[in-house]
């Protein structure tokens, strides 16, 4: 949708031609977002209904939502599911900020000797596709005791977001002025001083754009859950394909819990889009 | 409050082979406003940036008081700087820039709101203590930057260009506030600037460096009277110096027909050289529309009201040459007249390396 507003934004006022653009720009728009529309519409419906030829006329009811939450014992709850997600995406969010930080600090404001190669690495980590990784995941998990933990997920979700996290927050880093870190320096803050008080308030729009990648990569993650976690610390996703079943129609139950899938990180969207204004470090140099 | 000395010191970018600031010797007193002022490239902010402790002194050491702060970082040095954009925290309020130095310094809350309301009175910022550096106006934020210099009452200022993002009238009046300001406070304070009318209306003394060398540091006046090199001598004052290459004849120095006197010590000097090429320097107020003297044509009449500068084309070596002649505000001259310029003051002469010759 987005995509529209600034497809009108930029071509400016009057002329044919932009006003093919913008009708363009909301057809494509509106065909991205219709599948998420209909998931969200079949949520509400029967699986009779779904089932049938589309419609958009029909009585909605709350019947598959109640289905999807149930509790039942033995099975994969929506509860457990949510709560085995928040933990190891907040925390592991939390690490790799905690972590990224300072190595984006030291990548740019005051680089490193050989910092370019060093980039790299943390780059080249991401290479390798995460399928030919898993079998010495697995033994490795296996052996330090930690399949199906939320530690487990913790851990390789901050490894998996940690480099994004860090090449992400450089290039943020590197616009800050670099007269307002002098002048914090001979105002005498330390670097943890120069950090919290002058970096950390102009970059965070940067953080916070940071942390909400990291937070949808990790809510969203279904390869290692499934793999290392099937059987204990089970994630959102798992949840959700639990509701497919072999027999009988259950779209109408995936489209529910896919809509509640989906909910945290709209939010978290949400939450972040108000912090990420521009110009925060208006007013600093001239 | 304490003297700065810079002794020998040099620095070299990395990747670079000439220096950037070429053993700079450079004493500058207790109280005192020192002026660093050169071309874009003379290493003038670099100077001043070695002595604030961001960059590297390659070689030499630098002195403020009795310490050698050489391999200090700045936080150890007790200075203050004034940055040309102002560098003021956007995130912070005006009392909060203000005070964030004492802030680091532990000074407790009570006494660092005291001090950044002296400070805010002083520059006539108290109503906008509570606002966000976005919401000044650049005078505004210029005097934020001082304050935040002053409030910490440093041993030394430090400032770089602070002048040079206001617009021409507010610059010219914030620069004799500064001026009085630091008189005021008696800091010692090291002041860059490309602006050689700032250099010479602000400074106790001024310093002009070239291509990382000090050429000369003085009192304006002397600078002005008695430039030691041809550089110098070009670069200060407005309009510049008449700078012209001449023969020596046994008969001294010429220009076009028109013969100079010269300063007997100038005189055994050029013998003393048997130098045959040299540039003689005029400036436009030492030369006079005369009814005698060099003929030439009127080309430009600059009329600045008080006075006049009139360009006038001469013949020299059998080219021509133009000659800036300071003229009065009510000339009745105009392009095209037919003038003659004769010399009315005290001309200077470089050899052909550029050195001054004589007194």
């Amino acid at each position: 949708m987005s995509g529209g507003a600034a497809a009108g934004g930029v071509v400016g006022k009057g002329g044919p031609k932009s006003f093919l653009l913008g009708v363009l720009a909301w057809v494509v728009g509106l065909v991205f977002f219709f599948p998420v529309f209909w998931m969200v519409v079949n949520g509400f419906k029967t699986e009779e209904e779904a089932a049938a030829d589309p419609s958009l006329i029909f009585d909605p009811t709350m019947e598959q939502y109640d289905e999807v939450t149930a509790e039942t014992t033995g099975l994969l709850g929506f509860g457990e599911a949510f709560s085995n997600s928040l933990w190891a995406v907040a925390i592991s969010t939390f690490f790799v900020m905690l972590m990224a930080v300072p190595a984006a600090y030291a990548l740019s404001i005051r680089p490193v000797a050989k910092w370019r190669d060093v980039l790299f690495f943390f780059i080249s980590t991401k290479f390798l596709p995460i399928v030919a990784a898993i079998l010495p995941l697995w033994i490795i998990a296996r052996d330090l005791d930690l399949l199906n933990t939320r530690l487990l997920l913790i851990v390789l979700y901050t490894a998996m977001n940690l480099p994004l996290a860090i090449w992400m927050l450089r290039s943020f880093f590197s616009e800050v002025p670099r007269e307002l870190i002098e002048a914090a320096q001979i105002d005498g803050a330390s670097i943890r001083g120069q950090i919290t008080s002058v970096i950390l308030p102009i970059v965070a729009p940067g953080l916070a754009a940071t942390a909400l990648l990291c937070v949808i990569f990790a809510w969203n993650e279904y390869f290692l859950a499934v793999q290392l976690n099937n059987a204990g610390g089970e994630t959102v996703p798992i949840w959700v394909t639990g509701n497919v079943s072999t027999r009988g129609n259950f779209l109408a139950k995936l489209s529910a819990a896919s809509t509640l899938a989906t909910l945290p990180v709209v939010l978290a969207g949400w939450i972040a889009q108000k912090r990420m204004i521009r110009g925060l470090a208006m007013g600093a140099i001239k | 409050m304490a003297e700065v000395r810079y002794e020998n010191a040099s620095r070299i970018y990395p990747g670079s082979e000439i220096p950037a600031v070429n053993e700079l010797n450079l004493d500058i007193d207790d109280g005192e406003l020192l002026v660093l002022v050169g071309p874009s490239g003379s290493g003038k902010s670099t100077a001043l940036r070695m002595l604030a402790g961001l960059e590297f002194v390659d070689q030499g050491s630098v002195y403020i008081g009795e310490n050698d702060v050489t391999l200090s970082p700045p936080q150890d040095r007790d200075i203050a700087m004034v940055f040309q954009n102002y560098a003021l925290y956007p995130s912070m309020t005006v009392a909060a820039n203000m005070g964030f130095a004492l802030k680091q310094q532990k000074v407790p809350k009570a006494e660092r709101m005291e001090r950044v309301r002296e400070a805010a009175r002083i520059l006539d910022l108290e109503e906008y203590l509570d606002r966000k550096p976005k919401n000044l106006s650049g005078g505004q934020r210029q005097r934020v930057a001082m304050g935040r210099a002053i409030v910490r009452k440093p041993q030394v200022f430090l400032m770089d260009e602070p002048l040079s993002n206001l617009d021409a009238k507010l610059r010219v009046q914030t620069r004799t506030e500064l001026a009085d300001l630091q008189a005021r406070l008696g800091v010692t304070t090291v002041y860059v600037t490309h602006d050689q009318v700032e250099a010479m209306t602000m400074g106790h003394r001024v310093a002009v460096l070239k291509d990382g060398v000090l050429q000369q540091a003085d009192r304006p006046r002397t600078l002005y009277s008695k430039p030691v090199n041809r550089f110098v001598a070009g670069f200060i004052g407005s309009p510049a110096m008449n700078l012209i290459d001449t023969d020596v004849t046994s008969e001294g120095v010429a220009i076009g027909t028109l013969g100079l006197t010269l300063d007997p010590s100038v005189s055994s000097a050029l013998t003393a050289q048997d130098d045959r090429e040299v540039t003689v320097g005029v400036r436009p107020e030492h030369l006079k529309l005369s009814t005698a003297g060099l003929p030439g044509e009127v080309t430009v009449v600059e009329e600045l009201g008080s006075e006049s500068f009139v360009h006038v084309t001469v013949e020299h070596r059998g080219e021509p040459l133009v000659l800036v002649v300071r003229d009065a505000g009510e000339t009745t001259t105009t392009r095209g007249d037919i003038v003659h310029v004769d010399v009315a003051g005290p001309t200077h002469v470089f050899e052909n390396g550029g050195a001054r010759l004589g007194e």
